[in-house]
C-alpha cells in the first residue's frame, strides 16, 4: 500500500477544496447576482473542464506555468523554482479541474433562495453585501456542502490532469492514483486492488455521509 | 420607561405628526408589453392608509416595489418628503436601504433560519433606524411592537411552526421594527382566513396610528378598501385613474372604467345612531335607514362610522308608501335622472343622498316615472350592507 501516495492525494484534495471555497463562493456570488449580460461566458468558461478531456487542460496549464510563460517565469523569480512538477503546481491545476464541481453547487443554491428574502432584507437597510451574508449563506449550507464534498472527492481521484502537470515524483506529485496506475503497468495487481478498494471505500464513505447528513439536518424555507 | 408612557410620547411626537408629501410619476415597459404610466401626488398624513385598489394585473404591485426601490422605472421621478428617490432623468438613484420603506408581502417571507425574535430584530442589528436619522428618541421600540402584535411569547420559534396570521404578524413587526418612513402593503390580509384576517386589519390600524406611520395599501377587495382606507388611488391598466377620499372615490367615480372597478354598489358615508335586537339605524345625511346586523359581522355600537352599501338592484319604487309592509325603509325621493341600459333602466334618485334604483322598462311605463317625479324608495333592512371603518 502506498501510504505516502494517498497522504498526498488527501492534502491536496484539502488544499484544493479550501481555495476553491475561497474563489468559489465569490464567483458563484457574481455569476448569480450580477446584472451583465455577458456573464453566460464566464459560466461556459467554469463549466470547462466538465466536458474537456483532462489531457487537454492539463496541457494548456503546463504550458501556463512553465518556464517560457510570462506567468511561470513570475512564479520562479518569486519562488526560486518552477510552478511545473510541484505540489503548486498541482494545486492550481486540480483548482481548474474542479472549479464547475464546487461553483454550479454553490451558484445553483444560491440562485433558489426566495427573492423576497433579499427584498426584505434590502428594505431592513441591510446591505447586498450583509444580505448575502446573513441571509443567503445560511439557507445555502446544502450547496456548499455539497460543492465541498464534490470538490474534495474529484480531486482525490482525478488522474489526467496529475499526469500532465506533476508528473510521478513520489511524495511530491505522486497521487493515489497515479500509484495504482504504476502498480498495473509493472503487474503488481495485489498493490493495485489494496489501493482501489481503499480509494472506493473512501469515496463512497464521503459521499454516504454527505447525502445521509443533507437529509435530515437542514431546514428548508417553506413554500 | 414602561411601554405604555412609551407609546402615548410616541403618539404625541410633533415632528412624527407632519404630513408628508408622496409624489409619484413614472413610466415602466414590460417585454410583456404591459405598460405602467403612473402619476400620483398625495400628502399623507401621518398614521394615515392610502388605498391602492384596483383589478387584478392593473400593475398596483409594481408600482408599490418602484416605491420601494425594487423596481426601475424608465422615465419619471418619485419623491417622498420632498427627499427625491428616484429621479431617471437626472441619473438619481435612492437604494431601498436608503428609503425607509417597511415592506409586507402577501407571504410573510420571514427569514426560515432565524427565530421569530431574531426576524424581528433583523433590520435593527446591522441595518438602520429611520427615525432615528430624523428624530433624537425613538419611544416606541420593538418590544412595544411584539407586545402589541401579541406575538412576544412567540420569540424563540421558528416560521416553519407559525399559523399563517402569526407569520403575517412577525412579518410586519420585522417591518416596523425598524422605524419606517412609510409603510407598504401588498394585499398583506389576502392568504388569511377571515377571522384572522379582521383581527389583523383592526391591529394593523392601531398600530400605524400608534407609532405615525403612514402607509399604502394595495388591494383589490372593495371591503378591505372601505375599511381601512383614508385616501384612496385606483389604478387601472398601469395607469393611476382617481385619486380621492374613499367616500368621494365610491360616490363619484371620474369614468366607466373605475365605476366597473369599485362594483355596482351604492356606497354612503354613514353613522351608526341606535343599535338594538341586532337591527341597526344609520344615518346618511339626514335621511334615517334601517339596517338588519348580518351574524357573520362583528357587532357594531351605537356611534360608529360606516358605510352603508346598497345594490341598485335592490332598491324598490312606489308612488305611495303602503301603511304596512315587511321592506323597513321608506324614503320619499326624487328622480334626478333616468338612463336606460338594454331591458333596465337606471334611474338616479334624491333621497337626502343619492342612490340609483335598476327597474324594467315596463316598471318605468307604469309608474309613470320622469326627471323630477316624486317616489318613494323602498329597501329591504337586510339588503343593505354595512362596512365598519378602522
Amino acid at each position: 500500500m502506498d501510504w505516502t501516495a494517498l497522504w498526498l492525494s488527501v492534502r491536496l484534495a484539502a488544499a484544493t477544496t479550501i481555495v476553491l471555497l475561497a474563489i468559489g463562493i465569490p464567483l458563484a456570488y457574481w455569476i448569480v447576482f450580477s446584472p451583465r449580460r455577458w456573464k453566460f461566458l464566464v459560466e461556459a468558461v467554469v463549466a470547462l473542464p466538465l466536458v474537456l478531456p483532462p489531457t487537454v487542460l492539463g496541457f494548456y496549464v503546463l504550458i501556463a506555468i512553465g518556464p517560457l510563460s510570462p506567468l511561470g517565469r513570475a512564479y520562479a523569480l518569486a519562488a526560486g523554482h518552477g510552478l511545473a512538477f510541484t505540489f503548486e503546481g498541482l494545486l492550481v491545476a486540480s483548482v481548474l479541474y474542479s472549479l464547475p464541481f464546487a461553483v454550479q453547487p454553490f451558484s445553483a443554491e444560491f440562485a433558489s433562495v426566495d427573492r423576497r428574502l433579499l427584498e426584505a432584507s434590502w428594505s431592513l437597510g441591510v446591505s447586498r453585501l450583509s444580505t448575502f451574508r446573513r441571509v443567503v449563506l445560511p439557507l445555502s449550507v446544502r450547496g456548499l456542502v455539497t460543492g465541498i464534498v464534490l470538490s474534495f472527492a474529484h480531486t482525490l481521484g482525478e488522474f489526467g490532469v496529475v499526469l500532465m502537470v506533476g508528473g510521478n515524483l513520489p511524495g511530491v506529485t505522486r497521487t493515489v492514483s497515479i500509484s495504482i496506475y504504476d502498480s498495473v503497468q509493472s503487474l503488481d495487481y495485489a498493490a493495485a486492488s489494496r489501493t482501489s478498494l481503499l480509494l472506493l471505500i473512501i469515496s463512497f464513505a464521503i459521499l454516504v455521509s454527505t447525502y445521509s447528513l443533507q437529509r435530515t439536518v437542514w431546514i428548508r424555507p417553506r413554500h | 420607561m414602561d411601554s405604555a408612557a412609551s407609546l402615548t410620547s410616541a403618539a404625541n411626537r410633533p415632528a412624527d405628526r407632519v404630513d408628508v408629501p408622496l409624489h409619484v410619476g413614472v413610466t415602466q415597459r414590460f417585454a410583456s408589453g404591459f405598460r405602467i404610466a403612473a402619476a400620483l401626488d398625495v400628502v399623507l398624513p401621518a398614521g394615515s392608509i392610502l388605498v391602492l385598489f384596483g383589478p387584478s394585473g392593473a400593475g398596483k404591485t409594481t408600482m408599490l416595489r418602484q416605491i420601494a426601490g425594487l423596481e426601475r422605472p424608465d422615465t419619471g421621478t418619485i419623491r417622498f418628503d420632498n427627499q427625491v428617490w428616484c429621479d431617471v432623468a437626472r441619473r438619481l438613484w435612492r437604494p431601498p436601504q436608503e428609503r425607509g420603506v417597511g415592506l409586507v408581502f402577501q407571504e410573510p417571507a420571514l427569514f426560515p433560519h432565524l427565530t421569530v425574535a431574531e426576524n424581528v430584530r433583523y433590520g435593527i442589528q446591522g441595518g438602520v433606524r429611520h427615525r432615528s436619522l430624523t428624530h433624537a428618541s425613538d419611544a416606541i421600540d420593538v418590544v412595544d411592537i411584539a407586545a402589541l402584535l401579541g406575538i412576544a411569547d412567540l420569540d424563540t420559534r421558528y416560521p416553519r411552526h407559525l399559523s399563517g396570521g402569526e407569520a403575517q404578524r412577525v412579518a410586519l413587526a420585522r417591518a416596523l421594527a425598524t422605524g419606517p418612513r412609510l409603510l407598504v402593503l401588498d394585499e398583506p390580509f389576502a392568504a388569511l382566513d377571515a377571522p384572522a384576517r379582521g383581527r389583523l386589519r383592526r391591529d394593523v390600524r392601531a398600530l400605524l396610528r400608534r407609532t405615525c406611520t403612514p402607509a399604502v395599501l394595495v388591494t383589490h377587495d372593495r371591503t378591505e378598501a372601505l375599511a381601512m382606507g383614508d385616501s384612496m388611488a385606483v389604478a387601472i391598466h398601469g395607469q393611476i385613474r382617481q385619486v380621492g377620499g374613499v367616500g368621494d372615490v365610491f360616490s363619484h367615480p371620474v369614468d366607466a372604467d373605475v365605476a366597473a372597478s369599485l362594483g355596482v354598489e351604492a356606497v354612503l358615508p354613514a353613522r351608526v345612531v341606535e343599535s338594538s335586537d341586532g337591527l341597526l339605524t344609520v344615518a346618511v345625511n339626514a335621511a334615517l335607514l334601517h339596517v338588519a346586523e348580518r351574524a357573520a359581522g362583528d357587532p357594531v355600537a351605537a356611534g360608529a362610522q360606516v358605510y352603508a352599501c346598497i345594490r341598485a338592484e335592490d332598491v324598490t319604487l312606489e308612488v305611495q308608501s303602503p301603511a304596512h309592509a315587511s321592506a323597513r325603509n321608506h324614503l320619499a325621493a326624487r328622480v334626478v335622472s333616468i338612463a336606460p341600459e338594454g331591458p333596465i333602466v337606471r334611474v338616479t334618485l334624491d333621497c337626502g343622498f343619492q342612490l340609483d334604483a335598476s327597474i324594467t322598462r315596463r316598471s318605468r311605463e307604469e309608474l309613470n316615472l320622469a326627471r323630477g317625479s316624486a317616489i318613494t324608495a323602498v329597501i329591504k333592512a337586510t339588503s343593505i350592507h354595512l362596512v365598519p371603518r378602522m
